[in-house]
């Protein structure tokens, strides 16, 4: 069988590691697939006899069998605390992935989401029994537009990029509402924008026009003057931007943007740079996602759920989806659940329900804890750190911006140094995965060739980012020793070398199918 | 601060090591008349003690589901999930890690999502799965926006049983594409109605089963209208749990099947975050939104797992994207895969079999009450009564009696004209006790209006 193909690799310089026949090594125990491990008459639940009622099923019961295999409860213990051990995760190790805010998770957050008074409510219970829920959703909409200095918030958006197009239906409802619908069609995107917004842009039916940045890494105001007309719907920017910067002449963009009668998109995913120093309300921003899970720490989870609330101007409140929050006379709060109850013109629904509670909790938690202070000093350290490490690495990798001013949260490298040694970002990133580090975010942003983003969030103590500094370092001297298949062959400490990420999408295998168990079980 | 390890002597040297006098000189690119010259109007830092008694203050103002006669569906679900399923999911690996970018270091992520994949494709009877959508609703949205990807056409047909809450959501996403939206009145069995309103631009037409009023429907018929007409079928559902028992989606031949996974694995939550399911026939994975887990090798030969198909994904496609979608559920299809895994294909079944005796038991119990009318003919674990009063009356006073008894179909669609409609669900969590003080809460409130 496939999983007790013994594991080639070497271990440190060169040594060979031993191979094993059980396919396991010490620690790391080897891992079936779960349809090669259970089976169909196993199960990890009792459940109590049926009665054999007469079925109401209509003549629609299934014929086929479904197909599972089921594990008892020690082995699906066992299959996912083995899976589990072959991921890297915060809690294990520095995780600098730029634009991503891998920060500690309080384990804080992760009880107050279960308390039962909050996680064992439904969505449509009757609004007299959940009157604590909306409190607290309206606490934490409270922090938010006291935070960032706007007027209203979606709660319902579920991730950033849901958090985007929530704002960028506001928008488009607005200039409806102005009857400049169907002329105001273009927005305006720079080119180091994530991939998010020319695709959220796009999906609201809006062009996406794209402007450069100027050699600083900044918007190129005079691109964007130019861009600028009476069929501008808006910018969509990030700020910090993703090459680190704040945009120094945020103000004046929005200034032109509102005086060419558009609206001004503020991607926040960098907003766990500035908050508590600065507030976007003030530069001008009409609508900005939060990702509540990069900004207020709620866990990534492996890819999601995250949380994108979206904070909205006063020009774009009126079109908030449903549903929302009000507070009657009598001083309860009640959903506003159709656009006819509504005191504005909502431009429709993101979502099923209100949005992802369980986030929230955690969110309020950790917004709690740390109080208008701690948020602060949070913000402060995370670009602290970012400077630190720029200016530990900086004269070892070209920083491309770092004439540019001080960066924000993140610091971004580039490839030129160990390009002339014939290496690439990636090789960079693989020989780190056996230093034992996550790697920054690799070619991203897409305005430097072979970028290295690194953002590393104020979780980190200074003697983390000290000892990351010198493995750069370090690493950065093996390159120029000429040493290119140490970084070609790695990782060879994982628990799998570089895998085959060309032929999985040329002949895609997206599940597995009954057949292969004969297959494997026969090799 | 009990989350920040700098010191301050760490911070005085740092700032000493960048050239910088102070955490000022950092920010002298903002703009200084939007500075901040002090705190935000925001309470200081609390303990976690303090923290915790604010949010159990909170949690106490509510009525906790698990302490009433609970019967409420209509796309939430309250199940019992297994105690091993919360603890697998808490454990740091999981919980305190991204998207499976760097998938040497993500394997345990990368191939639970296979897993889940296999097991989603499985279950609703698809060639394929995606690695999940924010919930099912969103992922309706989507489909119809695929479906007109594949189909090159613009119009979208809702049936009358689709949750009002998806038609609501499709019907944002799609407008906003210049897509049209035609919609069959709320009927409780009308399903295959949606071939009428077919044209020569329908890209889809969007059937739910089990239905919003907890109407199965076999779906052949439509799906052969639909084809004959070259429009595809995009089938929903909102309790994944059915097809433990009835003919799954891809039984019928249908495109894409879609809907909410929450039910495995995942608390009610008051609404989110929940699990999207997407499942599709293998032609259309190029089309398909969400991520993908793919199995492929490594350089020794050895089996391991990546995301893949990306160039359909927004940071590769940019404005030219299948969806603008970058994060899946992660956490909550993890949830889903562990419950799946531990019920496997007998306890799947036996749930499946609960549910539907317990919905059985349940609508004979209310149905004895005087004027209240069965309207479902055939159901999984939820159904619609017809109630002599105002649905939404009674599910007020039935509070008083500690029953959640319902969601009235007047709150998720006024203008239907069903306010004396009434949408109940059971599950394997609802005991006979439950059942009896549903029904004999119901006699009084429904007694009560006619005294």
């Amino acid at each position: 069988m496939t999983q007790l193909r013994s594991t080639r690799g070497e271990a440190g310089d060169g040594a060979p590691a031993p191979k094993t026949v059980s396919g396991s090594r010490g620690l790391l125990q080897a891992a079936s697939l779960l349809f090669e491990t259970g089976s169909a008459d196993r199960s990890g639940v009792d459940f109590p006899e049926a009665q054999g009622l007469p079925d109401r099923l209509g003549g629609l019961r299934r014929k086929a069998p479904v197909g599972l295999v089921g594990l008892s409860e020690p082995e699906a213990v066992r299959h996912y605390v083995r899976l589990s051990q072959r991921n890297y995760a915060i809690d294990l190790g520095f995780f600098p992935l730029g634009s991503c805010t891998m920060k500690h998770n309080p384990r804080l957050n992760e009880r107050m989401a279960r308390l039962p008074g909050l996680s064992d409510l439904h969505p449509l219970q009757p609004a007299s029994t959940v009157q604590g829920a909306f409190e607290l959703m309206a606490e934490l909409a409270h922090w938010l537009l006291e935070l960032t200095g706007l007027d209203a918030v979606a709660m319902s958006p579920k991730a950033g990029a849901h958090g985007e197009l929530c704002g960028m239906l506001a928008i488009r409802q607005a200039l409806i509402a102005r009857g400049e619908g169907e002329t105001r069609k273009r927005v305006i995107v720079p080119a180091s924008a994530h991939g998010t917004n020319p695709a959220t842009a796009a999906a609201c039916g809006f062009v996406v026009d794209e402007i450069g940045a100027t050699e600083e890494g900044r918007v190129n105001m005079e691109a964007l003057r130019e861009k600028l007309g009476p069929d501008v719907a808006g910018i969509m920017l990030t700020n910090p931007n993703t090459c680190g910067l704040f945009e120094r002449d945020i103000k004046e963009i929005a200034d032109l943007i509102h005086e060419a009668g558009g609206y001004f998109y503020c991607d926040g995913a960098n907003y766990n740079a500035i908050v508590g120093r600065v507030r976007p309300g003030d530069l001008g921003v009409d609508a900005m996602h939060i990702n509540l899970h990069k900004t207020f720490s709620t866990p990534h989870g492996g890819g999601g759920p995250g949380a994108g609330p979206t904070v909205l101007s006063a020009a774009l409140a009126p079109y908030a989806p449903i549903p929302h929050l009000v507070r009657r006379d009598d001083g309860a709060l009640d959903l506003i659940e159709h656009a006819a109850e509504a005191a504005g013109q909502p431009f429709g629904r993101m979502c099923a329900f209100h949005g992802q509670m369980g986030m929230f909790v955690r969110a309020l938690s950790y917004m709690m804890s740390h109080g208008a202070d701690g948020l602060r000093q949070a913000a402060e350290d995370a670009v602290l750190n970012a400077n630190y490490i720029l200016a530990r690495l900086k004269e070892r990798f070209n920083a491309p911006f770092a004439a540019s001013g001080p960066c924000m949260h993140e610091a971004l490298f580039d490839d030129s140094s160990i390009r002339a040694h014939g290496l690439e970002t990636i090789d960079l990133a693989k020989a780190l995965i056996d230093e034992g580090y996550h790697p920054f975010t690799t070619y991203f942003p897409l305005v430097v060739h072979g970028a290295m983003l690194i953002e590393p969030t104020d979780t980190e103590p200074k003697a983390e980012l000290d000892r990351f500094a010198d493995v750069m370092i370090a690493l950065a001297d093996r390159a120029a020793s000429g040493d290119q298949s140490h970084f070609k062959t790695a990782p060879r400490l994982a628990p799998v070398r570089r895998l085959d990420e060309t032929g999985a999408a040329r002949k895609p295998k997206l599940r597995w199918r009954p057949e292969e168990a004969f297959k494997h079980a026969a090799e | 601060m009990r989350y920040l390890p700098l010191t301050s002597e760490d911070r005085a040297a740092m700032l000493a090591r960048i050239g910088a006098g102070s955490i000022d000189d950092l920010y002298v690119d903002v703009p200084s008349s939007a500075q901040l010259s002090g705190l935000v109007d925001l309470p200081l830092r609390q303990t976690e003690l303090q923290v915790e008694r604010a949010l159990k203050d909170l949690a106490a103002m509510n009525t906790q589901a698990g302490e009433t006669a609970f019967f409420i569906g209509a796309g939430a679900y309250r199940h019992h999930v297994p105690a091993s399923v919360d603890h697998l999911i808490q454990r740091s690996e999981f919980l305190t890690t991204y998207t499976p970018y760097q998938p040497e270091i993500a394997q345990g992520t990368l191939q639970a999502l296979f897993e889940f994949q296999t097991q989603v494709a499985m279950l609703t009877g698809m060639e394929v799965a995606n690695a999940s959508m924010y919930d099912g609703s969103t992922g309706c949205a989507e489909a119809a926006v695929m479906a007109a990807r594949i189909t090159k056409r613009s119009g979208v047909v809702l049936s009358g049983g689709l949750h009002p809450h998806y038609a609501e959501t499709t019907r944002t996403v799609c407008e906003a594409l210049g897509m049209g939206v035609k919609a069959a009145p709320a009927a409780i069995d009308a399903e295959a109605a949606v071939g009428e309103l077919i044209d020569a631009d329908t890209a889809c037409v969007i059937v739910q089963s089990p239905n919003v009023f907890g109407t199965i429907t076999d779906l052949s018929p439509i799906v052969r209208a639909a084809h004959a007409k070259g429009a595809l079928v995009v089938s929903v559902f909102t309790e994944c749990v059915a097809f433990g028992l009835i003919e799954p989606p891809g039984a019928y031949g249908v495109d894409i099947a879609v809907g909410e996974g929450q039910s495995i694995g995942n608390a009610l939550n008051f609404g989110g975050p929940y699990v999207g399911l997407f499942a599709t026939q293998e032609k259309y994975i190029r089309q398909m939104p969400g991520r993908l887990a793919g199995e492929t090798t490594d350089a020794d030969g050895k089996r391991g797992f990546v995301l893949t198909l990306s160039t359909r994904e927004q940071h590769i496609r940019r404005e030219k994207a299948t969806s603008n979608i970058c994060t899946n559920s992660g956490l909550c299809s993890l949830a889903w895969t562990i419950h799946m895994s531990l019920l496997g294909e007998a306890g799947l079944k036996q749930l499946a079999l609960l549910n539907h005796e317990t919905a059985i038991k349940t609508a004979a119990a209310l149905t004895a009450a005087p004027g209240v009318e069965l309207l479902t003919p055939r159901f999984f674990n939820e159904f619609a009564l017809r109630l002599p009063k105002n649905a939404a009356e009674v599910v007020d006073d039935l509070v008083d009696h500690g029953v959640l008894g319902g969601v009235p179909f007047s709150r998720l669609n006024p203008q239907a004209g069903l306010d004396d409609v009434l949408l109940v669900a059971a599950t394997e969590t609802n005991t006979d006790d439950d059942i009896a003080l549903f029904k004999s809460a119901l006699e009084a409130v429904l007694e009560g209006d006619q005294a």
